[in-house]
């Protein structure tokens, strides 16, 4: 798989792992087949570092996996006791900052958001909900956008941009009030030119950007979380290719 | 849809023109578009989204992000409060509160008749001369019930701004202690002159021998900064100086930017030799609006006397030029590589990294980015050399500091002292009595209790950005580590998780706190939001957001134990207080319709 002649290993919870010159820590984790919880990355896109549940301790430093570059005989520890318990918290942090109902979500199953918290053993939400108002817009005919689940990750607005290149979606605000946008006067999805057909209608980590008409087409206890963690389960990019 | 935009395109083709039809402009170019409109309209929007070939939503994105820009109408006087919490102490929200009364309109929304709308802001750099307000981006300080109430009138009068007394505007210096670079007589070029008789290489090794070491606060050495810069490859070179002087309590580069300008592009400048730029930047935040003219005259004559421009001072091929940038309202810019994110006209929001603005700045070329204060001592040691300047101060923090004294104090102002000096030497000088705590640095700082004040500003024990707030015994540090937690709220940029949430959730617990319904439980909770924000966040505001409330539980404990009625179990919400909307419902308010305090805390 690596081509590269100067292939480099660093050590993952005590494994090794090769990595080439452009691969960050995650990257080569996957490669590898090693799972490093994550969110906002995807291995189709470059790295962006925000929703930070992929951090790890990097030679005793603790960054994000997924834009830390490792180097040769890096000690990179993730799987403990102790960052396990800090994604838990940045995961808590994510379920009180917006409204998710799982049980009538229609992405139950298939959230990696979701799929995530059952990794880390989340049992409560922890800290107190924010109930934020968030309407849910379905002017699209074939598309549904429910931001009321939406966790800023901004693939959809990286996937618009970089591979459709459209710029449908953006981020606006700043900081609790950051919030999706979509490109239109109206702030409805109709009124852009976005398609099912876009890369962004199929990035969604959660469920805001929602297909119309084949909710449930999948019973729940069929979907890919409930047939294995997520930990096991490859990439839904990854299992495409 | 185009008959919609016409009217917004008679006053943005000019400011579009100007500015090139560049996409990297786009922060100026709203900032200007919004000094002729009054706020950001939809259709201004669309039309700039035609123009630059931008997406609106990347527009709306930006603009949304600026807390000084505005896509809703806003008063046709739009008056904001600086809310630090020296313009607290000097009774900032009584005058909010009694301006809102006699204008008839409601804290953070427009009156009816869209006259006037009235909200709180952040810091806005007066605290030596507060309270200060900003009535559409223009400073008026040393708020009185007299002064609001003249404003008042002029408000509903519907004088225009340029003609109100010109006293409102006058911001004074208020220097109080001098020290090589506040007392340096500086005269424009002479540094400059005596370092082109150098080689940049020279140049760079007097800075070196200097010792001297960035004054933003992180201390980062500046010739390595400059030789990092120097060595790497890129098409163009940039000098940045960081004048988003955001930090609460700072407000020593404002005096610098308005007495001291000279002095300041000439490090630049100096800078500029040394790194081979041909360009640099002024980030001046939105609140310093008011300096602009001023710094373009200087600017004007700098040119004039060929000290910037093309052969400068007869130096042929050493061409540079400097260029001022805007800020809107957000602290966060503040650091570098989300203060370069917004010269590019983007969100500012801080990068990855590495790589470092040294190697991939601006337009990712190589970039230096110091502060205004580490410019002005450049050019001090381009004037003196560096051996002279290292033996300022101590071994390790070399040269002086200026300290931006506020707060509980008789002479609030300006103080410089070779690095070195003690806490207890400072509140001195400064005439503070009765002192409780300083607040070294501003939030993101050190709070040092009286017991620790013979501690010594400079890297190794005190570092600071510059910020000196002084509170005496009558003040509730509760409240003070209160009003910075929202400060961090307010202004965390929200793209990581931990900050983004973690931020409110600590302002939400001390609210809690605050409303008599926090137990020791919370603070554990606190404690552990501060381990994850310092591992987990992406830049140092979220690394320093429970700071203030850490060393205030560490050395005022009383000050939190009082807000304590429960010393055991707690319920997170307030069960009677939650009934309010039923007993408004009902138009019931009798003690039948209110559950016994007993009752919740059991």
């Amino acid at each position: 798989m690596f081509q590269n002649k100067d292939t480099y290993t660093f050590l993952l919870d005590g494994k090794t792992i090769p990595f080439t010159e452009e691969q960050t820590i995650i990257q080569a984790a996957m490669a590898a087949g090693e799972y490093i919880p994550h969110l906002c990355f995807n291995p189709e896109f470059k790295p962006h570092g925000s929703c930070k549940i992929c951090t790890v301790s990097a030679n005793g430093r603790q960054t994000a996996s997924c834009t830390q570059q490792p180097q040769a005989g890096m000690v990179v520890e993730s799987n403990t006791p102790q960052i396990n318990g800090e994604r838990l918290a940045l995961l808590q942090m994510l379920f009180v900052e917006g409204n998710h109902f799982c049980p009538s979500c229609e992405k139950s199953g298939d959230c990696q958001l979701q799929a995530t918290a059952y990794e880390m053993n989340m049992m409560s939400s922890h800290f107190d909900h924010f109930f934020p108002d968030r309407p849910v817009d379905a002017s699209h005919p074939e598309y549904l956008l429910d931001f009321n689940r939406c966790i800023l990750c901004s693939l959809c607005v990286r996937a618009s941009s970089d591979v459709d290149g459209k710029d449908v979606f953006s981020l606006a605000g700043r900081g609790i009030k950051t919030r999706l946008i979509v490109n239109a006067e109206s702030g409805r999805l109709a009124d852009t030119n976005f398609s099912g057909d876009d890369k962004a209608a199929h990035v969604c980590p959660v469920g805001v950007i929602i297909k119309k008409r084949v909710g449930f087409a999948v019973p729940i206890g069929q979907r890919s979380f409930d047939e294995h963690p997520i930990s096991f389960t490859p990439h839904p990019a990854l299992k495409d290719n | 849809m185009l008959s919609h935009m016409h009217k917004h395109a008679e006053y943005l083709d000019p400011i579009l023109s100007r500015y090139q039809y560049n996409a990297h402009h786009l922060l100026q170019i709203l900032r200007e578009a919004q000094e002729y409109y009054g706020y950001i309209h939809a259709d201004a929007i669309d039309y700039m989204a035609q123009q630059l070939q931008l997406a609106r939503s990347q527009i709306e994105g930006v603009a949304s992000f600026y807390s000084l820009l505005y896509l809703q109408p806003q008063g046709e006087y739009r008056v904001l409060f600086s809310d630090n919490i020296t313009d607290r102490m000097l009774g900032n929200m009584q005058l909010m509160e009694s301006m809102c009364k006699e204008l008839w309109v409601e804290a953070g929304k427009v009156s009816e008749d869209g006259l006037v709308s009235i909200n709180t802001t952040s810091c806005t750099g007066m605290c030596d001369q507060g309270p200060a307000i900003l009535v559409n981006n223009i400073v008026i300080n040393q708020l009185t019930k007299e002064r609001v109430s003249a404003i008042c009138e002029l408000i509903r009068e519907h004088i225009p701004l340029s003609d109100w007394p010109p006293e409102f505007f006058a911001i004074e210096d208020h220097i109080c202690k001098k020290d090589i670079l506040l007392d340096s007589n500086f005269k424009a070029g002479s540094a400059l002159a005596k370092s082109l008789r150098h080689s940049a290489l020279e140049t760079l090794q007097e800075i070196k021998t200097s010792k001297l070491r960035g004054r933003g606060g992180a201390g980062f050495s500046t010739a390595s900064k400059w030789e990092f810069c120097r060595s790497a490859t890129g098409e163009q070179h940039y000098v940045v100086c960081n004048a988003d002087e955001g930090e609460p309590g700072t407000f020593k580069d404002r005096v610098l930017l308005t007495s001291y300008a000279d002095m300041v592009f000439e490090g630049m400048t100096i800078c500029a030799h040394v790194i081979g730029a041909k360009k640099g930047f002024l980030y001046l935040r939105g609140e310093y609006r008011y300096l602009l003219d001023h710094l373009q005259a200087v600017l004007h004559h700098r040119r004039q006397q060929s000290q910037l421009g093309n052969n400068i001072l007869g130096h042929a091929g050493f061409n540079f030029d400097i260029e001022i940038h805007l800020g809107a309202g957000a602290y966060i810019c503040g650091e570098e590589s989300a203060l370069i994110e917004s010269l590019e006209g983007k969100r500012g929001t801080p990068r990855n990294r590495p790589p470092f603005p040294v190697t991939s700045g601006y337009l990712n070329q190589p970039t230096v980015v110091n502060n205004v204060e580490t410019f002005a001592c450049a050019s001090l040691i381009g004037l003196h050399g560096g051996a002279w300047y290292a033996n300022i101060g101590t071994d390790t923090s070399a040269g002086t500091k200026i300290l931006s004294v506020s707060g509980d104090c008789v002479r609030p102002g300006l103080y410089e002292y070779p690095f070195g000096v003690t806490v207890a030497q400072v509140l001195a000088d400064c005439g503070a009595q009765n002192t409780q705590a300083v607040q070294i640095s501003g939030p993101s700082g050190i709070c040092v209790a009286a017991n620790e004040f013979d501690r010594r500003i400079g890297f190794d024990d005190l570092p600071t950005a510059g910020a000196f707030m002084v509170f005496d015994y009558s003040r509730d540090m509760f409240e003070v580590a209160r009003n910075f937690v929202h400060f961090f709220k307010h202004e965390s940029c929200g793209f990581c998780t931990p900050c983004r949430v973690g931020t409110s959730l600590l302002a939400n617990m001390m609210d809690k706190l605050a409303q008599g319904h926090g137990s020791p439980y919370d603070f554990a909770e606190i404690e552990k939001l501060n381990v994850l924000l310092l591992s987990t966040s992406h830049c140092g505001l979220g690394h320093s957001a429970c700071n203030p409330v850490l060393d205030t539980i560490a050395k005022f404990r009383p000050a939190y134990d009082k807000q304590l009625i429960h010393k055991e179990f707690i319920p997170a919400f307030d069960l009677d207080y939650d009934l309010s909307q039923a007993r408004q419902m009902t138009g019931r308010d009798d003690a039948g319709a209110h559950l016994e305090r007993t009752n919740v805390s059991k």
